[in-house]
């Protein structure tokens, strides 16, 4: 039986100075077969198996890692949560995750800091006042909040940012989303797997894929690197890997996989209480907890998978933060980082069926899939457990790609991919 | 972050060029005749290898020549260098 965390455990615990908390999920070695196994232990796919475990009864089912949970793009990223996106599809997919975040640490007994602090995007130009204009009217008919900022207002809501007309990219406005924020990226991904090991769910870390077998057009089991699995059921959430576990199963994905990169400042006192992104820029930037600047720069344009990224890339974005942010001109950058993300055509995710029967992909989210883990395990696990998408994942399958029915969130997205 | 061997200009700094993504996809000889799975097949999907991956470059900064690259997406390394309508090398 699971303990639960509250204000009692933790007194009781400080008793015996924390030597005695129970492990918050098992270390089970692979059983033969599962009714279903998920590729891939960050976010998204823990989060897929917590909701197949509870919403679906799939208790005998396993999530395969091949590093340690969240060690990829889940404690990566710069932990923004927003749903103010364009088109319907992605309003519909992206603010069911928001409406999950709202209580999620409650239900997981687990605090993932969610904290609604607000997401601003600057508008630069008149093209981008026009588009973010548009999108503050898309947004409250899907019944997203928004709001559209003077400059007065943006300086107003975040009084450090350089407003003056002469600078090289002028601020001409910005559009709000008070209900967006920040999570803390390695809770969640804690807090999920805390909760499917509960439910029975085995969470087996180390242990990567080497081939998918196929009988005929369904699927059969894995190959890992600890042996043979059974299963008929496969979920794939890989991310920037998920290409290469495609090509096992003989599949090709419309993906191209590239380095982002994201940096932090050494920790200072707290200097900016939101989070602001700029798309014409590309810069974007918060502060963690823990007092440091999180700074979110751009993909490298050519495919790789070395968590790397070029120099140039950091530099274009700190020279754009510090034209909108002059106070910070002296902070030093305390570490650097890449993430390898895949990138789909139209800048949108699939979670969908495939040609092989019991193969399920959840990828393609790019440079912004963090922001949606709980509505993407939440549709994901429902697409596997019935064999059908959810009507909210409907649009994000991988069919559209011949149908010609794109998601196009490149540049309506509120921020440059 | 790398050197790039440009065939026509020589070494230089990989932010000079622009990745041009995979390298001999054709374009459709009788492109009305094509299905939409055709279609998809040639506009969207790609290898996306981690591993040795033909690709096409483009000194954007400097000749602004199209050529070829082969190079290893796992750890960035350049394997070969070839102009365009050149054979692959094996």
């Amino acid at each position: 039986m699971r303990n639960k965390y509250s204000i009692f455990s933790l007194i009781k615990n400080a008793l015996s100075y924390h030597e005695n908390w129970q492990r918050a999920w098992k270390d089970p070695t692979p059983k033969k077969e599962y009714d279903a196994v998920i590729v891939g232990g960050g976010g998204h796919g823990l989060a897929t198996a917590y909701y197949l475990a509870k919403k679906h009864n799939m208790n005998n089912i396993a999530v395969v890692e091949k590093g340690w949970i969240g060690g990829g793009n889940t404690g990566r990223n710069t932990t923004i949560i927003r749903s103010n996106y364009l088109w319907d599809a992605s309003a519909g997919l992206y603010d069911h995750a928001l409406k999950i975040w709202e209580g999620l640490s409650q239900e997981l007994n687990y605090n993932v800091m969610f904290s609604q602090r607000g997401v601003m995007n600057l508008a630069h130009n008149l093209q981008d006042v026009r588009d973010l204009k548009r999108r503050t009217h898309a947004n409250r008919l899907n019944g997203i909040d928004a709001v559209y900022l003077s400059t007065e207002e943006v300086k107003k809501f975040c009084p450090i940012i350089n407003t003056s007309p002469d600078i090289r990219y002028p601020v001409l406005g910005g559009t709000l989303q008070r209900r967006a924020g920040t999570a803390r990226h390695d809770a969640v991904a804690w807090g999920y797997a805390r909760g499917a090991d509960a439910m029975g769910v085995d969470i087996i870390q180390n242990c990567e894929v080497k081939g998918i077998k196929r009988n005929g057009d369904s699927v059969e089991g894995i190959e890992t690197t600890k042996g043979f699995i059974k299963t008929k059921k496969v979920g794939v959430v890989a991310a920037g890997h998920s290409s290469v576990i495609a090509n096992m199963a003989g599949l090709r994905l419309p993906l191209e996989s590239k380095p982002l990169q994201a940096l932090v400042s050494e920790p200072v006192k707290p200097i900016i209480d939101t989070v602001v992104m700029s798309n014409a820029v590309h810069a974007y930037v918060s502060q963690s907890d823990k007092g440091e600047l999180v700074i979110g720069a751009g993909t490298d344009d050519y495919v790789s998978y070395t968590q790397k990224g070029s120099h140039q890339i950091v530099e274009g974005t700190l020279n754009a933060i510090l034209e909108l942010y002059p106070i910070f001109s002296r902070m030093r950058m305390l570490r650097q980082w890449g993430g390898i993300v895949d990138i789909c055509p139209d800048a949108s995710p699939i979670l969908s069926k495939t040609s092989i029967k019991g193969l399920y992909f959840n990828c393609g989210w790019g440079t912004g899939g963090f922001k949606a883990t709980p509505g993407s395990g939440d549709l994901f696990a429902h697409t596997i457990a019935n064999d059908e998408p959810h009507k909210l994942n409907a649009a994000f399958n991988l069919n559209r790609f011949v149908s010609g029915d794109l998601v196009d969130e490149h540049g309506a997205a509120a921020v440059a991919h | 972050m790398f050197l790039i061997n440009c065939p026509y200009c020589g070494e230089r700094d990989q932010q000079e060029f622009k990745a041009g993504g995979e390298a001999h996809i054709e374009r459709p000889k009788q492109p009305t005749e094509l299905s939409d799975d055709e279609w998809a097949e040639y506009l969207f999907m790609r290898k996306n290898i981690k591993g040795v991956q033909f690709e096409r470059w483009n000194h954007a900064h400097g000749c602004r020549k199209w050529f070829n690259m082969v190079r290893d997406t796992s750890n960035d390394e350049i394997k070969a260098i070839y102009k365009m309508g050149e054979k692959p090398p094996a």
